[in-house]
């Protein structure tokens, strides 16, 4: 008698399984239970969030350090929606996720029914790709699709619909090993001849500047960024997701540009003669007046995704396909340039504009962050929210390794903070310590998820910067409008150190700057499960340096101005 | 006003690919004029010409972005290039016996074809490219037009070349 068929739950569990996944993060519903029933049956192992946002960037943390696709698996109508945030969150910052939501039967689509929406219709904007299954024997092809969707070229979201009829029914389908997508083109070596240009003009500079973006990273082109960097005799700036690509205390490190980068790194964006932009898709964050950016300079872009040419800036070259199989072509085309004189002034910039924070008054920020670089030796996982504290993160831990430092920079998801840092202490193999920095506005978007850190006894280090205000937004405020602040007051937050004792959590807290040093070395040898650290800051500090939006690298601000600017032209 | 743009694309016959089109133009500020879908000679693979008005410079983003869809094989800027065009026009006119003499010399003249003709009424059928089609409209206008429809811009290239 032949063996009674899998259903296509079963189907959808030895596909994930066949796709090497061991980890999903998911929360159950109605439309959904079979899949989680079949997953009982295997050795996948099943992380219950608290709200099925977290789920999402738990999956996006675990997907950033392990380089796997994360999994999500969630129910029909308010759970879909609910992972909307998230998918839209990994989407900016190209992360490989699958996200599975469970539906109404077939029959009932369209129709209103219990828990029914168009998800896969509302995803439209913020994913890579989409589906939904009306054929339980499609489900093998269409799982093998958006994994290769997910994971390949620019990388991405890719969620699957499945109605409840559809898991339930027998699979008769075979599993499939390959993709056929006929209109899926993969970048990877660029042509020859691009290369080749690029290279001339290279050759040509007195003036260089490498800036190394999120698709350096992702690619692993760290190794080849660095050999670029010395051979040319280039310095190195940053994009937010691209600290860590090359180290940060190397001699030609600039540090992070744009907004609130370093004065070195955006006075040398807008004086180099060459700008060689790796895997960086030229941000407002990173040009600031885009009129005036990267004008007086030849432009080499190197980027994966053929539709980000032009999209921002027009480049003199733009060399498509993986960062780091790109550079390997370039390489070999490329000697030191004389560009000694370039380096002496960059680096007199270095000297003359480091970062610096008043030492005076209360608790800082910046602070905690650099003795907690000081305590962990540079080697730690780190995860910042959004905000002030995010930038302050960005500034003051210094990253020499790749993908140490983790935060969500196309979104600005206030929330992603927790539930990344489960994720990433999930799929962590590093061996560092995972330490999520978080203000304390953030931090109350998806708090419920530090049960999902507690029950599963997860190493993380979580620092709450608490200011008592959306410190952000509160300095825009300060500085254009004329200090009005409006809804920026955090009024009433709990005790953070009784809340986190409340969930079973060993919590400390710090206010004053002499006992940082000893707060953070009892949290980092704190070893049974996660643990809070509660910061009690100076309220009312600012993000130095920064350049206003719309506003060019001559109108950086290093210090609060003593009148008030004009409102900002640019966008957020 | 911004310049009408003649779009070809070649795209998988896949649930939502419409969708995930006219989101491209849609979010980069593009009216679509018109949009025709239509099979292939592969039943896996349908053709949409779509003719839409936005900024000339948004249009290279808009290209690159519909390629960049999973579906979506191919996407081709037509406007201004060697392409043969043709509309489809269906008028519904409401004429009395001494108008149709008038009437049956412009169709005489704009080589349209009366298709369906009542006492009081006729249908007229023109095709052509779009200028042809606003001409034959306008000059009707004098008479009482009930109803007015056209199918939308097809566009091949001409010669050996693929659209």
């Amino acid at each position: 008698m032949a063996s009674k068929p899998l259903n296509g739950a079963q189907v959808i569990i030895e596909c994930l399984k066949r796709e090497g996944i061991d980890t999903v993060f998911g929360y159950p519903g109605g439309n959904v239970i079979p899949i989680f029933d079949a997953i009982l049956d295997s050795d996948i192992k099943l992380v219950l969030s608290r709200h099925e946002q977290g789920a999402t960037h738990a999956a996006d943390g675990y997907a950033r350090v392990t380089g796997k696709t994360g999994v999500v698996l969630v129910t029909s109508g308010p759970g879909a929606t609910n992972t909307l945030t998230g998918i839209y969150t990994a989407y900016m910052d190209s992360i490989p996720l699958v996200i599975l939501t469970g539906q109404t039967v077939t029959g009932s689509l369209g129709a209103d029914a219990f828990q029914e929406c168009d998800t896969s219709g509302m995803s439209f904007a913020s994913v890579k790709h989409s589906y939904l299954v009306k054929n339980t024997n499609d489900l093998p092809r269409i799982i093998k699709e958006a994994f290769y969707i997910a994971h390949s070229g620019r990388q991405g979201p890719v969620l699957i619909d499945i109605p409840k009829d559809v898991s339930t029914a027998p699979c008769t389908a075979p599993f499939v090993d390959n993709a056929t997508l006929p209109g899926y083109k993969i970048p990877g070596k660029a042509e020859q001849e691009y290369i080749e240009q690029a290279a001339a003009t290279i050759k040509k500079s007195k003036k260089p500047l490498i800036l190394a973006g999120h698709g350096a990273a992702i690619s692993g082109a760290g190794r080849a960024v660095k050999e670029l960097a010395e051979k040319l005799g280039a310095p190195v700036s940053s994009t937010l997701l691209g600290l860590g690509v090359f180290p940060a205390s190397h001699e030609l490190s600039l540090g992070m540009t744009g907004m609130h980068g370093t004065v070195a790194a955006n006075k040398a964006i807008h004086e180099c003669d060459l700008l060689i932009s790796i895997g960086s898709r030229f941000d407002d964050r990173i040009t600031a007046k885009l009129s005036e950016f990267a004008k007086q300079c030849e432009v080499v872009h190197i980027d994966i995704d053929p539709a980000e040419y032009g999209k921002v800036i027009t480049p003199r070259h733009f060399l498509c396909g993986d960062a780091k199989i790109v550079l390997e072509q370039l390489l070999p085309l490329t000697e030191k340039l004389d560009s000694s004189e370039w380096l002496k002034t960059v680096f007199a910039w270095k000297k003359k504009y480091p970062l610096h924070y008043p030492k005076q008054g209360g608790l800082r920020v910046q602070h905690v962050v650099q003795t907690l670089h000081e305590v962990t030796n540079g080697k730690a996982i780190v995860i910042a929210d959004v905000g002030q504290h995010q930038m302050w993160t960005a500034q003051f831990f210094k990253c020499d390794y790749p993908g140490q430092f983790l935060t969500s920079g196309g979104a600005g998801t206030m929330g992603f903070g927790l539930p990344a840092a489960i994720g990433v202490a999930f799929g962590n193999k590093t061996g560092f310590p995972v330490c999520a920095i978080l203000g304390d506005g953030g931090f109350q978007m998806t708090l419920c998820e530090l049960a999902t850190a507690q029950v599963n006894k997860l190493p993380i280090k979580i620092f709450v910067m608490d200011n008592h205000f959306l410190g952000m937004v509160r300095q825009w405020q300060d500085i254009f409008y004329d200090k009005r602040y409006s809804g920026v007051l955090m009024e009433n937050n709990p005790d953070f150190v009784k809340l986190a004792k409340a969930y079973g959590m060993e919590a400390f807290c710090v206010s004053r700057n002499a006992d940082v040093k000893r707060t953070i070395e009892k949290a980092m040898e704190y070893n049974d499960g996660p643990v809070l650290i509660h910061c009690e800051c100076e309220q009312e500090d600012n993000v130095f340096p920064m350049i206003p939006p719309g506003a060019s690298i001559d109108d950086i601000l290093t210090e609060r101005p003593k009148a008030v600017l004009e409102k900002p032209t640019g966008g957020t | 006003m911004f310049p009408a743009h003649a779009i070809s694309i070649l795209v998988s016959n896949k649930p939502g690919a419409l969708v995930r089109i006219a989101l491209v133009f849609s979010r980069r500020g593009y009216n679509i004029d018109s949009l025709v879908v239509s099979p292939t000679i592969d039943d896996s693979i349908s053709r949409m010409n779509i003719v839409a008005r936005g900024n000339p410079e948004t249009l290279a983003q808009i290209i690159q972005q519909l390629e960049k869809l999973v579906d979506v094989i191919q996407a081709k800027d037509h406007t201004r290039q060697n392409v043969v065009e043709k509309e489809l026009a269906l008028l519904k006119i409401c004429c009395k016996r001494d108008e149709r003499t008038e009437l049956l010399q412009l169709c005489d003249h704009f080589k349209a074809i009366t298709i369906d003709m009542t006492e009081s009424s006729m249908i007229i059928q023109v095709t052509g490219n779009s200028e042809k089609i606003e001409a034959m409209l306008s000059i009707c206008k004098k008479f009482e037009i009930v109803e007015f429809v056209r199918s939308g811009k097809i566009i091949m290239m001409r010669g050996e070349n693929k659209t």
